[in-house]
Order: C-alpha cells, then sequence, then structure tokens
C-alpha cells in the first residue's frame, strides 16, 4: 500500500506517543499512593498523618471545666463569645497537667490587636489610640480583660 | 500592623488586604495569548489561505511554540513546587477548571504545535540531517524519527495532515485562552472578572496581542536579517489586527455598557476604583494609550494612503502601543479584581516588589525567555528560506 509507504513517519510518531503514552500510565500506576480518592480526592493514609499531630489546643470545656469563676465573669462581658485560647495561646500541655504554667500574654499587644484604631475597622468596633488614651499605662489597671467594659 | 494596611482605604476583611494573585498572574493571561494569538495568525496562511502572511506562517508557529514552553513557568514560579504540577497529570481533579490547565495546556503543545511544526518542516529536517555535521546532525536525526522519506508522496501526506491539525488547532487556540478567561469569569464572587464574556474578550484581546507580537517580531527579524520587509504581507497583517481590534473593542465596550447599564451594588465601588487606583493603567494605559491610539493610527493606513517607510513605522507604533495595552488589560482585570472589598466597602493596595520570587525582576526574565528560546528555535528551524538557497 502506497499509502503507508509514505505514512510510515507517521506511524512512527504514533509509536512514539503510544510509547509516550504507556511509559506515563506505567509512572502513574507506580507512584500514585494506595487507595487514593477513597475517601475524596487525597490519599487515606493522609487522615493518620493529621491525627498523628500533637494536639496543641485544649478547647474551651476544658478551661471551663477548671476555671467556673472566671467563665461566669466573662460572660457577662463583651468578650464571652470569645475563645479563652484565642488571648491565652494553646493550652492542651497545662490542660492535661495544671502543673505546667501558662504564659501570660503581654497585655497592650494583645489588646492593641484588635482594639487599636484603624480606619479599616467597622466604625462600631471599640477601638482607640492605645497612646492617647492610656498614657502609657496598661490597659488593664482599668479594663478587666474577661469583662472589659466600665459598668457591664 | 500599621505597615501592613499602608494603602487600605476603608473596610477590607482580612484576607484581602495583601494580594494573592502577582504579577506573575498578569503574566499568565498575557503570555497564553500571545501564543493564541500568535498561532490564529499562522492559521490564516494554512486554513483560510490568505497567501500575503505566508512570510510569517513559520515564524507565527516558532514564536506560538517559544512563548507557550514559557507559559506554564509564571504559574509554577507563582505556586511555588513545581515537582507538583506534574501530580495534576497524575490524579486529575475534573472538578477544577484550574487544576485542568495541565490538559488544556498538552493539548495544545503536544496536538497542535508541536505536530503542526513538525510536518511542516519535516522536509527541512530531513534534509538538515544529512547536511549537518557533529551534533547537531543527531538532533535532527532523532527528530527524523529514523524517516527520511521526503518524497512528494509523504510530503503530501504532511501537507494534509497538517491542514487538519491546524482546523483542529483554531478551536484548540480558543479554547487556550478561552479557558483562561474562563479561569477569571468564571469566579463569581468578583464582580470585576464574573462575567459570561470574559473568556470571549480574553480570546479577542489574544488574538489582537499575538498579531501584534508576530509582526513585531517580523520586522525586527527582517531588518536585523538585513532583508527586505514584505509589504504586502505586513499590510496584511496590519488589516486583520485592525479587523480583530475593532472587535476586541466591540465587545469590551459591550462590557462596559452592559455594566454601566445595569449597575448593579458593585457599580459604584468598581467606577471609584477606575478613577482612581486603576486611571492610570485603565484610562491612560488600556483605553487610550493600548487602544483609542492604534485604532486611529491602524485607520488611518486603510483610509489614507502613506509611503513604504511611514506605514512601517505606523504599523510598528500601534504594535507596540497595542502591546502594552494587552498587558495593561491583563492588569487592570488580575490585579484589579483583587483591589476592591468584597464588601465593596474598601480598596488596599498592590506593592510591587523587585528582587522577589513574584517580584518585577523575575516577570522582566519571563518575558526575555521566550525571545531566548525563539532565537534557539529560529536557529534550529530557520522560519525564512536560506540565503544560499534564494541564491
Amino acid at each position: 500500500m502506497r499509502i503507508w509507504k509514505d505514512a510510515g513517519h507517521l506511524i512512527r510518531l504514533a509509536l512514539l506517543l503510544g510509547m509516550l503514552v504507556v511509559a506515563f500510565l506505567v509512572i502513574r500506576r507506580a507512584v500514585i499512593p494506595e487507595g487514593f480518592g477513597r475517601y475524596g480526592h487525597f490519599r487515606p493514609a493522609a487522615l493518620e498523618d493529621v491525627r498523628a499531630h500533637p494536639i496543641h489546643f485544649a478547647g474551651r470545656a476544658a478551661c471551663e471545666a477548671c476555671h467556673p469563676d472566671v467563665m461566669e465573669l466573662k460572660q457577662k462581658g463583651k468578650h464571652a463569645g470569645l475563645s479563652c485560647e484565642a488571648c491565652h495561646g494553646p493550652l492542651a500541655k497545662h490542660a492535661e497537667d495544671p502543673e505546667v504554667k501558662p504564659v501570660l500574654p503581654k497585655v497592650v499587644a494583645l489588646c492593641s490587636r484588635c482594639h487599636e484604631a484603624n480606619s479599616a475597622r467597622p466604625k462600631w468596633f471599640p477601638q482607640v489610640n492605645t497612646k492617647e488614651h492610656s498614657g502609657g499605662e496598661s490597659c488593664e489597671a482599668c479594663h478587666k480583660p474577661h469583662k472589659p467594659k466600665f459598668g457591664e | 500592623m500599621q505597615e501592613v494596611l499602608h494603602g487600605v482605604e476603608g473596610f477590607m476583611y482580612p484576607d484581602e488586604v495583601e494580594l494573592q494573585w502577582s504579577l506573575l498572574i498578569v503574566l499568565y493571561p498575557y503570555i497564553t495569548g500571545l501564543v493564541a494569538g500568535a498561532f490564529i495568525l499562522a492559521s490564516l496562511e494554512r486554513v483560510f489561505k490568505v497567501e500575503a502572511v505566508k512570510p510569517t506562517y513559520r515564524l507565527a508557529l516558532l514564536t506560538a511554540l517559544a512563548f507557550l514552553i514559557v507559559a506554564p513557568l509564571p504559574l509554577q514560579l507563582h505556586l511555588g513546587h513545581p515537582e507538583r504540577s506534574f501530580e495534576m497529570y497524575l490524579t486529575p481533579h475534573r472538578t477544577s477548571a484550574m487544576a485542568m490547565f495541565g490538559f488544556v495546556y498538552l493539548w495544545y503543545l503536544m496536538v497542535v504545535l508541536l505536530l503542526e511544526i513538525w510536518l511542516d518542516y519535516r522536509k527541512e529536517i530531513v534534509i538538515l540531517s544529512k547536511s549537518k555535521t557533529g551534533v547537531m546532525k543527531w538532533v535532527y536525526k532523532a527528530m527524523t524519527l529514523g524517516s527520511d522519506n521526503i518524497s512528494p508522496g509523504a510530503l503530501r501526506v504532511d501537507d494534509r495532515v497538517g491542514y487538519v491539525i491546524t482546523v483542529i488547532g483554531i478551536p484548540s487556540a480558543f479554547l487556550l485562552h478561552g479557558y483562561v478567561g474562563f479561569i477569571f469569569g468564571s469566579v463569581k464572587a468578583n464582580p470585576w472578572w464574573s462575567s459570561p464574556l470574559m473568556p470571549i474578550v480574553f480570546i479577542f484581546s489574544a488574538m489582537v496581542s499575538g498579531i501584534a507580537a508576530v509582526l513585531v517580531i517580523y520586522v525586527a527579524t527582517t531588518l536585523l536579517r538585513k532583508e527586505q520587509v514584505d509589504m504586502r504581507c505586513l499590510d496584511t497583517i496590519a488589516r486583520y489586527l485592525f479587523y480583530a481590534f475593532v472587535i476586541d473593542f466591540s465587545l469590551e465596550l459591550l462590557d462596559l455598557v452592559h455594566r454601566i447599564y445595569e449597575a448593579d451594588e458593585s457599580f459604584h465601588t468598581l467606577d471609584f476604583m477606575v478613577h482612581t487606583r486603576l486611571y492610570v493603567s485603565q484610562i491612560v494605559i488600556q483605553i487610550f494609550l493600548g487602544t483609542i491610539v492604534p485604532l486611529l493610527l491602524l485607520a488611518a493606513t486603510q483610509l489614507a494612503r502613506f509611503q513604504e517607510a511611514a506605514r512601517r513605522r505606523i504599523y510598528l507604533a500601534a504594535s507596540v502601543l497595542t502591546l502594552a495595552g494587552i498587558f495593561a488589560m491583563r492588569w487592570n482585570v488580575v490585579i484589579g479584581g483583587q483591589l476592591f472589598s468584597k464588601s465593596f466597602l474598601g480598596y488596599t493596595n498592590y506593592k510591587l516588589e523587585f528582587a522577589t520570587r513574584e517580584g518585577l525582576l523575575p516577570a522582566i526574565a519571563l518575558l526575555i525567555l521566550p525571545f531566548l528560546i525563539l532565537w534557539g528555535l529560529v536557529k534550529l528551524l530557520p522560519p525564512w528560506p536560506s540565503k544560499e538557497a534564494a541564491a
């Protein structure tokens, strides 16, 4: 057949492409982790990997179990919705062993993280220019962090 | 905190303050647009039989290939971990448009461009594999795939198959760039992007930028070789540039008029942004210098008679302005779409860095790289008849 003679180079090209596809399929088979896609677009062993990570946060319930007085005070104030560890940092070790004492947060830096005056914040949100507002005093000299507003 | 918020006005959600898509993501649609546009110009000769543009046919194909090789690099540099890009082929995520990029890219590279270039150059490759010596002989020999059949019958087969591939290539070029537009147009949470017109506008702007790029490259390479520019060819390319540009401009105007008339809840925010932060890049560079001026220049050459040298300069000026304008368009889409808050109550700033992974320096390098690749490709596969052959 003349056409096959003249199209011989195309057959070579098709064979080359075919070999590339086969090589790809072989590599694919070899490198895809076992069970990929069983639960979703990830490898099932990833769940084990994530589970093996150490836990850093104890969770609010653990704090409430030992510090009901603080919880009661906090629930009356504006910070009622904040999680304890949002300010105090991760405390799983302290929750497991109360002898491990948590480091108290640096108050001025902590308060100004949310309450430093900033035009990008909603206007209704309480915010101050810390230097002008406190005159160098630490925030907790006047505000109780767990129930910050006066007269609440 | 204050440092981070420098340049922020009004209210931004925390994840909007810093732009996630940088200058490199501006380059990505720009470069793929050049690929698609250059290929569509090449197809004018092959499929639509516009004989006048023949001198640019091969150059346009090589330009498309040079830019296509660079097209994924901005993405890889932006994401980091380039070794992971292979994983999207191994475990394709079929519901994610972004994750399908690899297949769109591979189809265009392997099935369209490489194949068409190979078929078109096969005769030269076989001849060069016999005439060259040393390493290059073996490079060309490998490229022949061991077949040195360049009989009239075999070349006729190449021509037929090449034609079919170009016909497949045109919708593929539309797919490649329409896909890039789709990525932006389908982000429904972003009113600056979310528009079904986006893929179509991207395709036509791609054609405009690709044609302009090939025109500039053709004139530059011809002058560098101390040859005569084929004015019939140049006039024809400029005419097609003009036609594509008129359609592109009309589509963008349609989009603009639609947005103004619809005036949905995002309109005032976007309008304010265009008149302030995007004023220079959108109104001055994209619309005035990059669209109206080149359109007027090209229209002038259609309406009035100019000397050859004057026409050449006008075409070049119009093409360079067009390339700058389309770059500004990509900038305005990518960067503009991230400057305003989804709350419509605030704006942020994009601070372009210099010598960082996503800074100006790598962006410049990525824009120079296709020209180096093109230089190599031109050396390997000369797109014009050699002087000896012509003599």
